[in-house]
């Protein structure tokens, strides 16, 4: 489904990803994991087609992003997208009725009544009814993401990514969002793309664990053989210690 | 030595210069193509005329009132030296017509849209919002920058208009009002002195100004830094060099229009 082949990015003299190769599979959730600063949302970011990377490349459903030549032709494969941000990017000029809307109304050319009734079942089934008219700075947290992840999915993407969903959120609310990520995947049947660095938490939503460290993917398992793994930079990782091949910069 | 790294310095700065007039004239063609490009959403730049157009008119009038009012005091007191005062209509008018009237509006509009323009869109920037639209194959260029733009190309020209009017309007009331001239002498020394040349030059500053300021206001907000000192930059900056711009400009088209309409 996402193909990223030897892909590298450089800021200056700063090497953020060296020939990072990752597959991720149709229908399945992959976290990629790893310390603050490794390059995980800049990950993402290559995988929308928002960065262009310095070499290699990556594929969306089979189209190279990479190589698309425009914004139109990077728009075509983006129409395959959902994106969570990680502080939702809701819109601040826009309710949340008309956020959700946005993306319908941008992109195909309906009735009102038809934009309206995606609008309200896709806000139904996040239980988002009565913040249909407030704006995003009078919503909780919370909500906002629940409002980012409505804005998406009224897209009916074939992938999602989430970056960070967590960001922000109290234990509850956080735990919240992994049952509202959960019950998206059963019901919509995307496959997934997961940043964080909240593990074990993200395991409860993702089959495969990808973590990045030094530029590299230095492990890509299940979360079950991801804790059982000898790798020492995953273990410190995992258990959070100070010591170990992971340095702190 | 320090002649090397002087010019190392210099050439850098050189280099930097270049490289962000290149990537500010990509950004400015790029916008174009997307302003002729279909679909054309005419309720974004009717919402834009509104934030930079209609909510701008009590300022720039107040500012016209007082501007034509100073002309005509100061016209009344130059002029007396030679004794000619009866021309004071005539200085207002085409002060206001040919110069201040395009100038001055500029530079308010500068100071009060375009820096809401530039925070706004460097705040949707840090905020992930234009990564947001990107992410959903929206292009902003398409729904931020062309509304802004074209909006600064229509409005200012509208004010510049207001602006000149009311100025006229003010340097009357003192002209006639308080000092003195007579209305019929003010009214006929400004029409017989006012040509339709003048009001095109003042046109075509106005709408050049316009273009300046919605390309630099969008510019700056879509290239800010990261943060909260980044849309400060981005804001100061878009300030700055659209104010600096307006009047580097006014002094060429100013050269070029009177050649022009000279001959």
């Amino acid at each position: 489904m996402i193909s990223i082949r030897n892909v590298s990015k450089r800021f200056g003299p700063q090497v953020v990803l060296d020939r990072v190769s990752l597959e991720i599979e149709a229908g399945k959730a992959t976290a990629i994991v790893g310390p603050s600063g490794v390059g995980k949302s800049v990950l993402l970011k290559l995988i929308m087609g928002i960065m262009d990377p310095d070499e290699g490349e990556i594929l969306v459903c089979g189209e190279n992003i990479t190589r698309a030549r425009s914004e139109h032709e990077k728009n075509e494969i983006r129409a395959q997208l959902g994106v969570l941000f990680q502080s939702a990017a809701l819109f601040d000029s826009l309710t949340v009725y008309e956020n959700i809307a946005f993306p319908v109304e941008q992109r195909f050319s309906l009735a009102k009544e038809q934009v309206h009734k995606k609008v309200i079942d896709t806000a139904c089934s996040l239980s988002l009814e009565r913040y249909l008219l407030s704006y995003p700075e009078e919503i909780p947290m919370g909500v906002r993401k629940r409002v980012g992840l409505a804005r998406a999915l009224i897209m009916e993407p074939s992938i999602f990514l989430f970056d960070e969903p967590n960001t922000g959120l109290d234990p509850v609310v956080g735990q919240e969002v992994y049952d509202l990520i959960n019950h998206c995947r059963e019901r919509w049947g995307f496959t997934g793309v997961v940043i964080s660095h909240e593990i074990p938490e993200v395991f409860q939503v993702v089959d495969r664990v990808a973590m990045l460290l030094g530029g590299r993917v230095i492990e890509c398992c299940s979360p079950e053989e991801f804790i059982r793994t000898s790798n020492l930079a995953v273990q410190q990782f995992m258990k959070g210690l100070t010591d170990g091949p992971i340095k702190i910069q | 030595m320090p002649f090397v790294a002087a010019t190392e310095s210099i050439g850098r700065h050189v280099m930097d210069v270049s490289e962000n007039w290149g990537r500010s004239c990509i950004f400015l063609f790029r916008t174009l193509g997307q302003a002729v490009r279909p679909p054309y959403q005419f309720h974004l730049f009717i919402a834009q005329l509104l934030h930079i157009g209609a909510n701008s008119t009590l300022v720039i009038a107040l500012i016209g009132l007082f501007t034509g009012a100073v002309l005509a005091v100061q016209g009344e007191y130059t002029l007396a030296k030679f004794g000619a005062t009866a021309y004071v209509g005539s200085a207002v008018a085409l002060s206001l017509i040919r110069e201040l009237g395009p100038v001055l509006t500029a530079l308010m509009v500068i100071g009060r849209a375009g820096s809401a323009i530039t925070a706004e869109i460097g705040i949707m920037r840090i905020t992930e919002q234009i990564d947001a639209l990107r992410s959903m194959a929206v292009d902003p260029l398409k729904y931020l920058m062309v509304p802004r733009l074209l909006a600064g190309i229509i409005a200012v020209p509208l004010l510049t208009g207001m602006f000149i009017t009311v100025g006229i309007f003010g340097g009357y009331a003192v002209a006639v009002g308080l000092l003195g001239l007579s209305s019929g002498t003010f009214m006929t020394q400004m029409i017989s002195a006012v040509s339709s040349l003048d009001v095109y030059s003042g046109f075509i500053k106005a709408v050049v100004f316009g273009f300046i300021f919605g390309w630099v206001a969008c510019y700056k907000g879509y290239t800010c830094g990261f943060g909260a000192v980044g849309v400060n930059r981005a804001t100061t900056q878009s300030v700055v060099t659209a104010s600096v711009a307006v009047l580097v400009v006014d002094y060429f088209l100013t050269s070029i229009l009177t050649r022009v309409f000279m001959e």
